[in-house]
């Protein structure tokens, strides 16, 4: 096994400095966004509702259209935000992350591949994703796909929010090949060892051996990611993917535009990313706990 | 790949002038050393000079700069070397025990049966559990290797190597991480093998268990061996001043 250090033991007695534990696991995946929702508590998710609702109620009393007919609009409007907009937001966040989930367990076993050949290359299509724009691999995705493909006399449209999927995916599976590499590589090499002492080859140390115990410790930082990555489906909006940006503008601009529209809309929109995320996060840091204990 | 010229009658392992550096750190300077079918042999030293090395080579854990190891007459030290076919031949017990964490105990001794040598599972589990009896764990099989003290992990991960049916077994440092208490119950499980005729090399600093069951017992100190006999004239007539300075520490 090329890919793992060799076990050397020189004991001294001597003060040593012991070799600096990396836990890239830890490192990259340390669950800082899902750390920083969690730690909300559930009231103040009415607390905020509150503060959009009503600060628009105060500063312009004044005008001629009225904060009741605002919420009266965003009313109306509902079913067609939420029943086409979020739904649509959900719909590309499960895709990316099943895409991006494929392509990242791929690129994340060919990180740790022994063959240079493959490990190289991997590597860097992991760090190129990974700390890419989003935006930027968005607008590339959209330009370069195109909007038809012709299957024999079939003619297929490509439709956006599905090259939106393609664009979003590629950053999750960049950062989904890191957890995957991150949690190989912090089995412990005994483990290795005693599954080559016991003549199983390299493929199976690693499906039979190796994933099985490092699957869970997977969980925590790809629902983290999950929940990133959510957040982040308002991006798809730039590129006219009809999400529920797209449609609370559309809602607006069908309300005339009034100025009086835009906080209780977009307020909306982030109320109902937060409650859909929120327990996410909560879940994740929750699990992520579990899995320490156990271990 | 077996090797038509090896007979038992011939040395089963048969290590020649083996030279391994880590980097700058020359760890195996010339050793040779044979081991014939049934004999156990223990391999004893200052921590450092070698040992673990020398019988991680044996299996191919490690590879070697120069010299030759060859087991069953096929030669460990070649590039072409066909390593799992080597390993289903040779088993190794760890320091660290290093059970598969997620499987239990039955289950680490069914694995590499099934999984490895295609063997049919009914007959591997009747295998299985007539190994764990041996090793004095019956009531365990379906204990994970967390909820087993040290000595009944090790004990299991002897079971696990002997499920491979391999004609010689490499034991390193087996019982150094263990409490007191436990280490004769890990002892008594080699001791059982050994008298079964089980080819055994063990690298301890067990020195009433290498007096009581070894039948050649090699010192090595900076990467060679300073000095070998059997256990009746090693511990009294030892000649060399290293080894007599080992041996007033430790005994």
């Amino acid at each position: 096994m090329n890919a793992k250090p060799a076990l050397t033991t020189t004991n001294t007695d001597l003060a040593v400095l012991k070799p600096f534990k990396f836990s890239p696991a830890g490192q990259v995946n340390d669950l800082l966004f899902s750390r920083w929702l969690a730690e909300f508590s559930p009231r103040s998710l009415f607390l905020i509702a509150l503060i959009l609702l009503a600060w628009p109620g105060f500063a312009l009393a004044q005008s001629n259209y009225s904060f009741s007919q605002a919420l009266d609009a965003l009313w109306r409007w509902l079913p067609f935000i939420v029943g086409k907009g979020f739904v649509l937001n959900l719909v590309v966040s499960f895709m990316t992350m099943l895409v991006g989930t494929i392509a990242g367990v791929l690129l994340g076993l060919g990180q740790v591949s022994p063959a240079r050949a493959i490990a190289a290359p991997s590597w860097f299509i992991t760090q190129l994703f990974r700390n890419s724009p989003w935006l930027v691999l968005l607008f590339i995705v959209m330009l370069a796909l195109p909007f038809e493909i012709q299957i024999g006399d079939h003619i297929y449209p490509i439709p956006d929010w599905l090259k939106a999927v393609f664009g979003l995916a590629l950053p999750i599976m960049a950062n989904i090949s890191e957890i995957v590499r991150g949690a190989i590589i912090s089995v412990p090499t005994g483990q290795w060892e005693a599954a080559d002492s016991l003549a199983y080859s390299r493929n199976q140390t690693l499906w039979l051996v190796i994933l099985p115990q490092c699957f869970k410790r997977m969980i925590p930082p790809w629902m983290n990611w999950y929940a990133i990555l959510t957040m982040a489906t308002p991006l798809i909006s730039l590129l006219g993917v009809e999400e529920i940006v797209t449609l609370s503008r559309q809602a607006m601009e069908a309300e005339d535009n009034h100025p009086e529209l835009l906080v209780p809309f977009f307020g909306f929109a982030l109320i109902i990313f937060f409650a859909y995320c929120y327990p996410i996060a909560r879940y994740t840091i929750r699990l992520e706990k579990k899995f320490a204990v156990r271990q | 790949m077996s090797n038509s010229d090896w007979t038992p009658e011939q040395p089963l392992v048969s290590i020649r002038d083996v030279h391994k550096s880590f980097g700058e750190l020359e760890v195996l300077k010339g050793v040779t050393l044979d081991v014939r079918q049934g004999e156990v042999i223990c391999i004893i030293g200052p921590s450092g000079s070698g040992k673990s090395t020398l019988i991680r080579c044996i299996n191919a854990l490690n590879t070697i700069d120069s010299g030759s190891i060859k087991v069953e007459g096929i030669e460990v030290n070649n590039p072409e070397l066909d390593k799992l076919k080597l390993r289903k031949n040779v088993g190794m017990v760890f320091q660290q025990y290093n059970l598969f964490p997620h499987k239990t105990a039955l289950e680490n001794v069914m694995m590499a049966p099934i999984k490895v040598l295609k063997q049919a599972p009914d007959e591997v589990e009747e295998r299985a559990r007539k190994l764990i009896k041996r090793v004095n764990l019956v009531g365990k099989e379906n204990s994970y290797p967390g909820e087993l003290s040290g000595g009944q992990q090790q004990r299991v991960a002897i079971a696990r190597s002997l499920a491979m049916n391999p004609d010689v077994m490499l034991f390193d440092e087996v019982t150094a991480a263990l409490d007191p208490e436990t280490v004769n119950e890990v002892l008594l499980a080699i001791k059982d093998l050994a008298q079964d005729g089980m080819t055994c090399i063990l690298v301890t600093h067990e020195m009433g268990f290498a007096r009581e069951v070894a039948d050649h017992i090699y010192f090595t100190d900076r990467g060679v061996i300073v000095e070998h006999g059997p256990p009746s004239t090693f511990f009294t007539e030892a000649k060399d001043p290293r080894t007599q300075e080992f041996l007033s520490q430790i005994l």
